[in-house]
Parts: structure tokens; C-alpha cells; sequence
């Protein structure tokens, strides 16, 4: 069944949202991949974006720092606005400074430790007020790395575990201090245990930046999500607090996915 | 039908079947008790075995359901609820043995000088028994939400059993054992209902996720 609704639960919402799409519809050449996606994220809350493989929300998320252009023949129609202004209409450039990305697989620059947190600060003109040596700590410190590589800085980042390289990538991102950062199943390819360590630094980033995760491990998003929105065939089908979505879920389609019976 | 979908059918199933059980323990502990009849007192008795087991595989049911399938939405609602219920079923199913023990200590004595009707609220408990355990089956939070109403029904009926045995047993004390024995079956029907009104409650829980408890029958409907 083709889902025909799309919703944007304003019970989820209390404060003024970070950002927000509005009648988003992006194509891949003829493709249409999503339909008509109207969404908010309040400040300072995670997002967990849930849906089978396809529906959209990874399409979705890479628009939110518009890195869906890298792309060719790609176009978006909508509006997605952060601090209320469209991103669409501003540097791109700054919109990526502002909003940052994770990967689902780890990408270190193939340089240090120290080059990876400092490249970003460096090439934005962010080492004015502190120097290299602070942005560094200082990143790595809110990934909750500092301590396990703090002794070998200046080793290759492709020295150090999957679990270690992914948080690393996390305070690459955190070091050109973002508003919002973007994380596209940052833990598909780590074991439970650092699983578990990106999770706990996620719920304590938030104090600190507005977060969007899309994953495919829906007891991750009922762990970390304030709330969690599900696409379907590029619709988005429902958005509302997680414990909601979870407990008593208003479609039936999500009620269908979440309990395993999609398909 | 997929694995899990298949043990969340096979929880359903034990639970009806338990409510099955203990909705006719209640009905022959009262028949015991009206009809003197040993043969329905004892069934009762012998029976509670079967529900007591009946709970203890409920609840091994739904530990493993949560383990193995972390179940959310109307699962999530289903195993909760299932917990609650086989818990009140199996109360109701003590409930029915007490009354059952009554009546058998009761058919050795004379009968009291005048006669107490149960009839009414026996009548009353059976209707929410079945109809709480029928809105589970059919997952029927309307139906549910009408035996919630009856609840005031039963204490007044009860109450009036009260006034009567109290002036009883004040007019000729040598009926105080016997309508103390009376009194505790009544008492005991009341506990029962309360039962089945807890199932009830549950039954909206599961089916519109709404918890219901703790409010006033009329807000709730």
C-alpha cells in the first residue's frame, strides 16, 4: 500500500525549532525520492529518522547540510530553514560549518590524530582566539576520546579502533563548533561496546547542539531519540515523541514496522 | 504467521484460556454456595492448581517475549497487560476458592432464619467477569469501559447484604457465625469485581494505550 499522508506531529515540538523543512521534495534525476516532507527539530534535542531501507531518510538528512548537491543531477524543491532563514539561499560552505555530518562507515583524513580535529578550525579561520593545541582537547574531550589518545596525537587516525575513529570523526565535526549535527547510522559498523559509548556521547551532545540521527536500530532511536520521525516509499508518515512512537504509535504503518510486521 | 507474531498468539491464547478457567470457578463457588452444591465446591478447589500453573506460564512467556524480541506499540501493550491480568485472574481464582470454602462450611449448618439474596450481585460480578474477560478477546475498549460503570452497582449491592447480616446478627446473635461467613462471600464477590475491573482498565490500556486507572468511572468513559 502506498502511504498517501504525511505528518509533522506538532505534540512533539514545544519550543522554536533549530530547523525546519517545509514541503520538501528532492530528485534524483526523474526519481522522486521524497514527497512533500514537512519537519522540525526543536534545539538541543536528538531526532532519530527510522524507516526500511530506501524510504528516504538518509536522502533526507543529506539534505539538511545540502550535501545531496555534491551529487549530479540532483534537485530539491522546499524549504529548509535553520534559525528560521532558508539554508537553500546561503553559503554552502557556512551551512556545513554550521551543520555537521557523521558517516554510518568511520572516514579519518589520512593524516593524525591532531590534523584531522585541527583541519576544520584551521581552514575556517577559528584559531584567532584559541590555539591548535585547545581546539583539539577540546574537541576530542566532548567526543570522550581525550583520554584514550591524548598520549599519541601525532599518530596516524588510522591507528586506532573503528569505535575510536568514528568519535574522532564526531570531534572533527564538534571542532568548528555546529549547531546541528547530522549523524547517518554512526553505529553500523561498530561492535555493541562502542555502540554504547557514541550512544551515552550523543544524550550528552545534545546540551550542546541540536541533533538528527537516522538509524536502522530502532531500540537505539527508543534509547537516545526525544523523538523519532518514520519514512516510508519518501514520505514521512509520522513524527512524535519517541516514547509515543513506541508505545502507541497513531499509524498504522509505523505501528507495522516497529513491531516487525512491515513486509 | 511469522515466529514472534505466533508466541504473542500463544500468550493471547493461554490468557483467554485462563480466563475461561476462572470465570467458571466463580460461577459454581457461587452455585456452591446458593445450591449447596459439594460437587461444584470442590471442582472450584481443585481447579485453583490449574490457574496458579497458568500464571507462573504467563508470566515465563512474556519474560522471554521481552528478551527475545524487545516488543514495542501493541506488543509492548499486550505483554504489560498479559502480566496484569494473569495476576488478577489468578486472584479471582483464590477469590473463587474462599466463597468455594464457605459454602462447603456452610452446607454443614442450619440455613439462617431469613433468606440473603445473592442473586443480585452475584449476577452482577458474573456480568463483569465475562464481559471484562470478552472485551480482551475482542479487544473491545468500549465494552471495557461499560464494566468500569458497574463497579458502583456491586458496592451498593453488597452494602445492602451488609445492612442486612448487621441486623441480623444484632437482632439474634446466634446467627453471628454463620452470617460473618456470608458476609466474608460478599465481600469476597466485591474483591472480584474489583478484579474485572482492573482487567478492564487493562483492556483500554492495551487496545487504545490510554492508562485509566485511579479515575472516576464517569470521566473515564
Amino acid at each position: 500500500m502506498i502511504p498517501t499522508s504525511t505528518e509533522t506531529s506538532t505534540q512533539a515540538h514545544t519550543a522554536v525549532p533549530k530547523m525546519r523543512a517545509a514541503n520538501v521534495n528532492f530528485f534524483y534525476g526523474s526519481f522522486k525520492a521524497l514527497h512533500d516532507v514537512s519537519l522540525e527539530f526543536a534545539a538541543n534535542k536528538v531526532t532519530a529518522l527510522i524507516g526500511p531501507s530506501g524510504c528516504g531518510k538518509s536522502t533526507f538528512l543529506r539534505n539538511l547540510n545540502r550535501i545531496n548537491e555534491t551529487l549530479r543531477d540532483t534537485r530539491i524543491e522546499g524549504e529548509i530553514t535553520l534559525d528560521g532563514e532558508n539554508i537553500l539561499d546561503k553559503d554552502v560552505t557556512e551551512i556545513r560549518r554550521r551543520i555537521g555530518m557523521v558517516f554510518q562507515r568511520p572516514n579519518p583524513f589520512p593524516k593524525s590524530i591532531f590534523e584531522n580535529i585541527i583541519y576544520g578550525p584551521r581552514i575556517n579561520g577559528m584559531l584567532k582566539k584559541k590555539t591548535a593545541a585547545e581546539v583539539v582537547e577540546q574537541s576530542l574531550r566532548r567526543a570522550a576520546l581525550w583520554d584514550e589518545v591524548k598520549d599519541k596525537l601525532n599518530e596516524s587516525a588510522y591507528a586506532i579502533s573503528g569505535g575510536q575513529q568514528q568519535r574522532l570523526c564526531i570531534a572533527r565535526a564538534l571542532a568548528v563548533d555546529p549547531e546541528v549535527l547530522l549523524l547517518d547510522e554512526p553505529c553500523s559498523a561498530l561492535d555493541p561496546i562502542a555502540t554504547a559509548k557514541i550512544e551515552d556521547l550523543l544524550v550528552g551532545l545534545k546540551n550542546q547542539c541540536t541533533i538528527v540521527i537516522v538509524t536502522h536500530n530502532m531500540q537505539q532511536a527508543a534509547r537516545v531519540a526525544d523523538t523519532t520521525g518514520f519514512f516510508l516509499l519518501g514520505r514521512l508518515i509520522e513524527h512524535d515523541k519517541t516514547d509515543v512512537i513506541f508505545k502507541n504509535p497513531s499509524k498504522k504503518e509505523t505501528e507495522d514496522y516497529i513491531t516487525g510486521r512491515f513486509g | 504467521m511469522r515466529p514472534f507474531e505466533e508466541e504473542f498468539k500463544l500468550l493471547n491464547d493461554t490468557l483467554q484460556e485462563m480466563g475461561s478457567l476462572v470465570a467458571h470457578s466463580i460461577q459454581r463457588s457461587v452455585l456452591s454456595l446458593v445450591e449447596k452444591n459439594e460437587d461444584y465446591a470442590h471442582q472450584v478447589i481443585r481447579d485453583e492448581s490449574r490457574v496458579d500453573q497458568m500464571e507462573v506460564q504467563v508470566d515465563e512467556k512474556v519474560t522471554s517475549l521481552i528478551v527475545r524480541e524487545q516488543p514495542v506499540a501493541r506488543d509492548m501493550r499486550l505483554v504489560v497487560s498479559a502480566i496484569k491480568i494473569s495476576t488478577d485472574l489468578e486472584r479471582m481464582g483464590d477469590l473463587a476458592v474462599h466463597i468455594a470454602e464457605r459454602a462447603l462450611s456452610l452446607m454443614t449448618q442450619p440455613p439462617l432464619p431469613e433468606a440473603v439474596n445473592f442473586g443480585e450481585i452475584a449476577n452482577l460480578v458474573e456480568s463483569m467477569v465475562l464481559g471484562s474477560l470478552d472485551a480482551f478477546v475482542k479487544r473491545d475498549a468500549q465494552l471495557a469501559r461499560g464494566i468500569l460503570e458497574t463497579d458502583d452497582a456491586v458496592d451498593k449491592a453488597r452494602n445492602g447484604i451488609q445492612r442486612q447480616l448487621t441486623g441480623l446478627m444484632q437482632r439474634d446473635a446466634t446467627t453471628v457465625c454463620r452470617a460473618l461467613d456470608y458476609l466474608i462471600v460478599a465481600r469476597k464477590l466485591e474483591r472480584i469485581a474489583d478484579h474485572a475491573t482492573n482487567i478492564a482498565e487493562d483492556v483500554i490500556f492495551l487496545t487504545q494505550g490510554v492508562d485509566v486507572r485511579h479515575q472516576p468511572a464517569v470521566e473515564v468513559a
